[in-house]
C-alpha cells in the first residue's frame, strides 16, 4: 500500500537513503587515505583496516554491553576500532618506510593480515548481537515508513561530514597542515627546511588507519549492523579511487563519498520498484564507477593537478 | 644628541656580522674535499668564491650553513666562535643559502612556500594577517612576485627569485648564494644582482656569491676568495685583480700541454659534422644554441667547460639520447639520427658520462651489458632468438682482454665499481673491429690513477688507428693532453677554437667563466 503509494519515487528515496546509510564507511576510509596520501604515501590495506575496525567495534560492543550498559558500548567499540586502526597503520607506516619498500606491497600484504585477524578473531562474535549504534531519526515527521527509515542518519555519519571540511581548514591553515602537503609534494623542500619526513608520513598513515577503523565500526555497528565475513564491500579498495576522483580535496571526498554511497543502492532501490532486470548490473555500479573514474582520470602523459608529487616514487 | 646615539646604534644593530671560517678541512673518505681553507666575510660586503668544478666550494658553503660536519675548522661570528649543527642553527644565526635547485614546494603558493619557510611559525595561520605582513614585504622586496600563484607556475628565473626572496623574508643577514644566475637571462642576472648589491651597500646584508662567472663577479663583487682543487689558492679585492689574474689563480700554474705518441695522418676526412644544433635542455630552456663542428678521421676534438654549459645536451643530442630543436649531424656525410641501423653502418659508438644511467642496464649482467650493441646480430642472435653461449663466450674474452674485475659473467653490472662499469662500457665501444667514430664525455669522471691512464691510453689508440674522436670533458688537463684541437663551450655556443699547439691557456680559461 505504501509502497504503491510512492511508486516511481521509490527510487530517488532509496538512493537517498543508500546515500545516507552506506556513505560514511565509504567517507571515513576515504579522509583517511586522503590524509595519508597527502602525505606522499599510498596505504592500500585500509581494507583489512576496515574489516579489523567493524570485528573490534562489534567485539568489544558486544563485550562490554553488561559493564558500561548498551548506549555506551557501541561508541566505546568506535573508539577501540579506531584504535585497533592505529596499530594497523603503525606497522603499515614502519614497513613502507624502511628503504626501498614498496607501498603497494606493503598495502596488498597488509590487506590481507587485517582480513586473516578480523575473521579469525571475529569467530566467536559471528552469531551474538551486539548493542548498535543509535540513529537521529530525522524522518519522524512523515508517516510513511520508507520516507522515515531512509532519513535516518547515524551521528556517526555527521561527526564524518565535520570531519571533511575540517580537513580541509587544517591542510590550508595550520603549519601542520603544511608540513604534510610539503613532505607530500615535495620532499627534498621539507629536508631542506627541516621537517622530519619519517615522522610526518608516520603520523598521517596512523591517523589515516584510525578514521579507517571508525568507518569498519559504522558497518558492524549501525549498517549493515552485524559482524559476518561479507561486511565489507570493497569499500576500503574503492577509497583509493574514490581519493583520486576527489583530487585528494577533502570536501570533494565527501560529495564524492554520497555518490558512491548512493550508488552502491541503486540496485536494491530499482528492484524495490520491481525491476529485476539487470540486477547485478545495478548491484554492480560502484565498481564500474570506480573503473570508469580510474580509467579517465589516469593518463600515461601527464599527472593530475593535485597529485601530491612524492605520490608513487620511493622518496 | 640622544637620537643621533640612537641612529648609530641602530644601524650597528642591523649590519651584519663578521664571519670567518677559519682552517676548515672535510674529509669524505679518503677523498680531501677542503683542506685548511680560511675565508673572511666582512660585515656588508659582497664576496664572491670562484673556483672551477670539484674546488670545494659547495663543500665549504655547506659546512658553513650545517649541512656537514667538518673534519676540522671553526666558524666565528664577529670573533666568536659558533658550531653550527644544522641549517635552522644556521638560520638563528642568520645565514641563509639559496641553492642552485629549487627548494619550494610547487604545489603551494608563493604566500605558502614564504610562511613555511619560517622555523617558528604559530600552529594556526591567519592567513589575513599574513597576507598584510607578506603584501608588506613584497612592497619594500626588490623584486616582486605575484603571492597566489602556484609556484609550480612560476618560470625558473621567477623561481630563482622566489629562493632568494625567502632568504629576505627570512630577514637573513649574511646570505649565500650558489650560482643564482645559471637560470636566469643575462638581464635577470643583473637585476638580481644589481638589487643584491644595493642592499649590500646599504649595510642589511652581507653576501657570499659562488660564481664561475667572471663578467658577474668584476661588475658586483667587492671581494673574492678562491678555491683549487680544496685548497685555499687566492683572495684579494676585485680593484685590485684582473681578470687574468682571476684566471690564473683558479686555474693553477700556466701548464704545457704533455706530449704523447700522436701519429700523423695525411689525409683527414671529415667524420662528424655539426650543424647549426639547437637542443633544449629538460626545462625547456636553450642549451644548445647553434653549434658547427667538424671532426675528421684521426684528430680528437676536444671540447672543454665548465658543466652546465650545454655540452651535456650536446653528447646527449648525438648520442641519441636528446632530439635536436634545430640543425643537423652528418656522419660521413649523411644526415645522423643516431638510429641502431645508422649506429651500425657508420660505427659511431658513444663513452657517454655516467655509463651506469646512460650506457648499461643496472640489473643486467656484465655479459648481456656487454653484448648490447651486437646481440641481434649474428652470432648472437639466429633470426629473433638469442644464442647465450656466443653472448658469454665473447663476454669472457672481453673481460679477459679490457680487465673487468667482475665475479663471473652474470653479475649485475651495478655492483661493479665505477671504474670497472666505465671498463665494461669501454669494452664494448671499443672492441668493435672497425670504429669510425668515438664520442666520449667526462669518460674518466671519478676513476683512480690506473683507470684513467688506462682509458686515455685507449682514446689515443683509437685515435692513432684512425678513428675521430670527440671528447668532451671537464678536466681540462685531460683536454690538454689528448686533443689535436681543443674548443670551449660557453653558454650553448662555442666561445674558443684553435689547434693544440697553439692553446692560450689564459683565453681558454677566461672564454671557459664566460668572458
Amino acid at each position: 500500500m505504501a509502497t504503491e503509494a510512492l511508486g516511481w519515487w521509490g527510487v530517488p528515496l532509496g538512493i537517498m537513503a543508500g546515500m545516507l546509510r552506506g556513505s560514511a564507511p565509504f567517507l571515513f576510509v576515504s579522509l583517511g587515505e586522503c590524509l595519508t596520501e597527502k602525505s606522499g604515501k599510498v596505504n592500500l590495506g585500509l581494507e583489512g583496516t576496515l574489516l579489523t575496525g567493524a570485528m573490534s567495534a562489534y567485539a568489544v560492543s558486544y563485550l562490554s554491553e553488561k559493564t558500561v550498559g548498551s548506549a555506551i558500548a557501541p561508541w566505546l567499540g568506535v573508539l577501540v576500532a579506531g584504535l585497533a586502526g592505529m596499530v594497523l597503520g603503525f606497522i603499515h607506516a614502519w614497513l613502507s618506510q624502511q628503504p626501498k619498500v614498496n607501498d603497494v606491497a606493503v598495502g596488498i600484504a597488509m590487506i590481507i593480515f587485517g582480513s586473516g585477524i578480523a575473521f579469525f578473531f571475529g569467530k566467536p562474535f559471528i552469531q551474538p548481537s551486539a548493542p548498535q549504534l543509535p540513529a537521529f531519526e530525522l524522518g519522524a515527521w512523515s508517516n510513511i515508513p520508507q520516507i522515515q527509515s531512509a532519513l535516518k542518519v547515524s551521528p556517526l555519519l555527521m561527526v564524518g561530514v565535520l570531519i571533511a571540511p575540517l580537513m580541509a581548514w587544517f591542510f590550508k591553515s595550520t603549519r601542520w597542515g603544511l608540513f604534510i602537503r610539503a613532505v607530500g609534494d615535495s620532499p627534498d623542500a621539507a629536508l631542506a627546511m627541516g621537517i622530519s619526513i619519517k615522522k610526518v608520513r608516520m603520523l598521517c598513515i596512523i591517523a589515516g588507519s584510525f578514521l579507517a577503523g571508525i568507518g569498519g565500526a559504522y558497518l558492524s555497528l549501525y549498517y549493515p549492523g552485524s559482524w559476518t565475513e561479507r561486511i565489507s564491500s570493497g569499500q576500503g579498495l574503492m577509497a583509493v579511487a574514490l581519493v583520486i576522483f576527489a583530487r585528494w580535496n577533502p570536501i570533494q571526498c565527501l560529495w564524492a563519498s554520497l555518490l558512491f554511497g548512493g550508488a552502491q543502492s541503486i540496485g536494491p532501490a530499482l528492484q524495490a520498484v520491481g525491476i529485476e532486470g539487470g540486477y547485478y548490473l545495478f548491484n554492480a555500479s560502484p565498481y564500474i564507477l570506480t573503473l570508469l573514474i580510474m580509467i579517465i582520470t589516469c593518463s600515461p602523459k601527464k599527472t593530475l593537478t593535485g597529485a601530491p608529487g612524492a605520490l608513487g616514487t620511493l622518496t | 644628541m640622544k637620537p643621533a646615539v640612537k641612529t648609530i646604534e641602530m644601524k650597528e644593530l642591523t649590519l651584519p656580522p663578521e664571519l670567518e671560517v677559519v682552517n676548515m678541512t672535510k674529509q669524505f673518505g679518503q677523498l680531501i674535499a677542503l683542506d685548511n681553507v680560511s675565508l673572511t666575510l666582512k660585515p656588508g660586503t659582497f664576496h664572491a668564491l670562484l673556483g672551477e668544478n670539484g674546488a670545494g666550494k659547495s663543500t665549504l658553503v655547506k659546512c658553513v650553513m650545517g649541512f656537514y660536519k667538518p673534519t676540522s675548522g671553526e666558524v666565528r661570528f664577529n670573533q666568536q666562535v659558533q658550531a653550527i649543527d644544522s641549517p635552522r642553527d644556521a638560520q638563528k644565526h642568520g645565514i641563509g643559502m639559496v641553492y642552485q635547485h629549487f627548494t619550494s614546494v610547487p604545489a603551494m603558493t608563493v604566500a605558502e612556500n614564504l610562511v613555511l619557510c619560517r622555523y617558528e611559525s604559530a600552529a594556526l595561520i591567519d592567513w589575513k594577517a599574513e597576507y598584510e605582513v607578506l603584501n608588506a614585504f613584497m612592497a619594500t622586496a626588490p623584486f616582486k612576485l605575484p603571492l597566489s600563484v602556484p609556484v609550480a607556475q612560476l618560470a625558473a628565473g621567477e623561481k630563482q627569485k622566489l629562493e632568494i626572496l625567502k632568504q629576505l623574508y627570512l630577514k637573513s643577514k649574511i646570505l649565500i648564494l650558489d650560482e643564482p644566475t645559471s637560470v636566469l637571462t643575462p638581464g635577470e642576472a643583473d637585476e638580481v644582482l644589481g638589487l643584491i648589491r644595493e642592499e649590500v651597500v646599504a649595510g642589511h646584508l652581507s653576501v657570499l656569491l659562488i660564481s664561475h662567472k667572471f663578467r658577474e663577479v668584476t661588475a658586483f663583487v667587492d671581494e673574492i676568495t678562491i678555491l683549487r682543487k680544496g685548497k685555499f689558492a687566492g683572495s684579494g679585492r676585485v680593484k685590485d685583480l684582473t681578470i687574468a689574474d682571476m684566471a690564473e689563480m683558479m686555474m693553477g700554474e700556466k701548464r704545457i700541454p704533455q706530449t704523447v705518441q700522436k701519429t700523423l695522418h695525411p689525409d683527414p676526412a671529415p667524420v662528424l659534422q655539426i650543424q647549426a644544433i639547437h637542443a633544449n635542455k629538460d626545462n625547456g630552456l636553450e642549451a644548445v644554441s647553434g653549434v658547427d663542428l667538424t671532426v675528421n678521421s684521426g684528430e680528437i676534438v676536444g671540447i672543454a667547460g665548465i658543466s652546465g654549459n650545454g655540452q651535456r645536451e650536446l653528447v646527449e643530442v648525438l648520442a641519441g639520447q636528446r632530439t635536436a630543436t634545430d640543425g643537423q649531424v652528418l656522419v660521413n656525410g649523411e644526415v645522423y639520427r643516431a638510429s641502431r641501423t645508422e649506429m651500425f653502418q657508420h660505427r659511431v659508438f658513444v663513452l657517454p658520462e655516467e655509463p651506469l644511467k646512460n650506457a648499461c642496464v643496472p640489473h643486467m649482467s656484465v655479459a648481456e651489458n656487454l653484448a648490447l650493441r651486437t646481440f641481434d646480430r649474428s652470432p648472437q642472435a639466429k633470426g629473433w632468438m638469442l644464442l647465450f653461449k656466443p653472448i658469454r663466450e665473447a663476454a669472457q674474452s672481453l673481460i679477459k682482454t679490457f680487465n673487468i674485475k667482475t665475479p663471473s659473467p652474470e653479475t649485475p653490472i651495478s655492483n661493479l665499481s665505477g671504474g670497472n662499469v666505465q671498463r665494461t662500457v669501454l669494452a664494448r665501444e671499443l672492441s668493435s673491429d672497425h670504429i669510425n667514430l668515438l664520442i666520449a664525455a667526462n669518460p674518466c669522471f671519478g676513476l683512480d690513477f690506473a683507470a684513467v691512464d688506462y682509458i686515455h691510453s685507449e682514446i689515443l689508440e683509437a685515435r692513432n688507428r684512425g678513428v675521430a674522436v670527440l671528447l668532451v670533458s671537464e678536466d681540462l688537463d685531460e683536454l690538454l693532453k689528448l686533443s689535436d684541437r681543443i674548443l670551449v663551450i660557453s653558454e650553448g655556443k662555442f666561445a674558443y677554437e684553435s689547434p693544440i699547439a697553439d692553446a692560450d691557456f689564459a683565453s681558454i680559461g677566461r672564454s671557459m667563466a664566460g668572458h
